[in-house]
């Protein structure tokens, strides 16, 4: 189904009743808030777990995503649809002109570029005037859908907002399930070898990049209506470190990982937070306990016991 | 004028003051198996490197079929039809030796920057793929990780999916390095096989198999061409016995 295998059918549909009846038994605004990192983690899962490419500046595209829309939506009354792609558009742009300088650097040279591009695009949101500096952009409208259905209910923007990770993941899904998702990795696994087949591996490693980068912005934009802000938290290195954490816990290189790490560390925020500065050294622990215990991340190691991939 | 498919003019390559492969000419007849021997740290790899252009040389210039290569990237080189392989075995670990090969395969598709597309459409090239695979001897392993096959055997694919690509002339960096003799038989028959219509320069440790298989030797000591010439006239040559016992200062 999809190009799913069958344990993947199965974790599928699994992952579909859930998001199907956990609005009527959890708070929808944190089920949106969890789904928003779920589609941010997957789309850093495409470049460090299909291309090998360890971004550490993945908030700047979220961050962006998330200023553009609620900022198109609040000054320009963008309807939702419109001012969600609007983020997803600039944080692909910003990841074409960021990843067009990264990629030309190899492993931790590559992070450490994302890194320092990441925290310039910080100090910008910091200073320019658009963004309302340590305020934000506050009192974003949600607007209606196509400029019919408004959105103020938070059940009907739930619906949105699964749909829209829905339409993310499976399309990310597509992504590595390609010809091109094929090539990406075999550059992966061994790039000099992939070059000596005749591949420009630059051309491609950008175009994951810029895929990335233009969900992580969709993810970010449909955070900022859902919240109706948008804040400096988005374009922080700590979200650009949190994404990374979801991921590595959830299991990279998997599809269903990036979900649980987002599902796992937002959990934790969310019911740990009566505990104040606890949750930190909580998350601190278990990525601790993540990398020397189970270093395939939750769903990589329940994949390895049972043998299949998820 | 010449039948000659690569040839180099004052190739030399320079690495902070020393000088790893130094004025090379070096011409290779289309459709013969040339080898390039040397002892160790004699500037082999470093060739392959600069004539594949995964080095830029620091002065000379590259002709192949007749172009001049200088200037190109790797990536276009490979387009071109000059294909290398790797010392150490370079195979796409995690994915199944039916993959690996399709990845070369599925060049003829052109750019595969398709991601919307499912790999389904990769599956004509399974066939094909198969049966380069079948031709090296690994129709029983189409479906396992790369990663888990046997070192031979992983030489053997690499070759397959070199293959794949069919290109007019493969450079190979110790195709036996590392090989049991079974292996290393297997190889060279394998070789033998496949060399027609191709021309194959490979680096080979391995005298016997040279002895084999070559029709030309180019000897390479410190970066400079020591000798050339067929095995029996190379083989003679008081020069290259010196340069392999090290008699004076090695």
């Amino acid at each position: 189904m999809l190009g799913f295998s069958r344990a993947q059918s199965a974790a599928f549909l699994v992952m579909l009743a859930l998001i199907v009846a956990a609005p009527f038994t959890l708070y929808p605004v944190f089920l949106m808030k969890l789904l928003c990192f779920a589609l941010f983690a997957c789309a850093f899962n495409l470049l460090i777990g299909y291309v090998g490419l360890l971004s550490f500046g993945h908030a700047a595209y979220f961050g962006m995503g998330s200023y553009i829309a609620a900022w198109t939506a609040k000054t320009w009354h963008l309807t939702p649809e419109l001012a969600i792609i609007a983020g997803g558009l600039t944080g692909a742009a910003l990841g074409t002109v960021f990843g067009w300088l990264a990629i030309r650097r190899q492993g931790i040279y590559f992070a450490m570029i994302t890194l320092a591009l990441a925290q310039m695009n910080y100090f910008f949101c910091l200073q320019a005037p658009f963004t309302g500096g340590e305020d934000g952009i506050q009192q974003v409208p949600r607007g209606a859908l196509f400029g019919i259905l408004p959105l103020d209910n938070d059940m009907t923007m739930y619906a949105v907002v699964a749909v829209i990770f829905l339409a993310g993941f499976l399309l990310i899904h597509r992504v590595v399930h390609s010809p091109f998702g094929q090539v990406l990795k075999a550059i992966r696994e061994n790039e000099p070898r992939a070059i000596s087949l005749g591949y420009r591996t630059d051309n491609y490693k950008l175009l994951a990049f810029i895929l990335s980068a233009g969900l992580a912005g969709i993810a970010g934009g449909a955070k900022a209506l859902v919240f109706g802000i948008a804040t400096l938290t988005d374009v922080h290195f700590a979200m650009s470190g949190e994404v990374v954490l979801m991921t590595l816990v959830g299991g990279m290189g998997t599809v269903f990982g990036p979900v649980v790490g987002a599902l796992i560390t937002n959990s934790m925020e969310y019911y740990l937070a009566q505990f104040g500065s606890w949750v930190t050294i909580t998350q601190g622990a278990i990525f601790v306990a993540c990398v020397l215990l189970f270093r395939r991340g939750v769903i990589g190691e329940i994949a390895a016991k049972l043998r299949i991939s998820l | 004028m010449s039948d000659s498919i690569l040839e180099t003019s004052g190739l030399t390559r320079e690495f902070r003051g020393f000088v790893a492969v130094n004025d090379v000419a070096l011409r290779v007849r289309a459709g013969t198996i040339h080898a390039l021997i040397g002892p160790n740290g004699a500037g082999k790899t470093t060739c392959f490197n600069l004539l594949t252009k995964f080095l830029q040389p620091t002065r000379g210039s590259i002709r192949f079929k007749g172009r001049d290569i200088t200037g190109l990237k790797p990536a276009d080189v490979a387009q071109l039809g000059l294909v290398r392989s790797f010392q150490i075995s370079a195979v796409f670990a995690h994915l199944t030796a039916l993959e690996n090969v399709r990845v070369a395969l599925q060049r003829q598709r052109g750019g595969n920057f398709d991601f919307w597309r499912s790999d389904r459409a990769l599956s004509v090239f399974d066939d094909r793929a198969r049966a380069l695979l079948d031709d090296v001897g690994l129709s029983a392993f189409v479906n396992v990780p790369a990663g888990e096959l046997s070192y031979g055997r992983k030489r053997a694919l690499e070759i397959a999916t070199t293959l794949a690509l069919d290109p007019e002339m493969m450079l190979l960096d110790e195709p036996t390095a590392g090989m049991t003799h079974e292996d290393v038989d297997r190889i060279v028959a394998l070789i033998r096989r496949i060399r027609a219509g191709r021309t194959i320069l490979m680096v080979e440790h391995n005298l016997s198999v040279v002895e084999g298989l070559c029709d030309a030797i180019t000897v390479l000591a410190r970066g400079q061409v020591l000798a050339e010439g067929d095995y029996a006239g190379v083989s003679a040559n008081p020069a290259v016995v010196a340069a392999y016992l090290g008699s004076n200062d090695g």
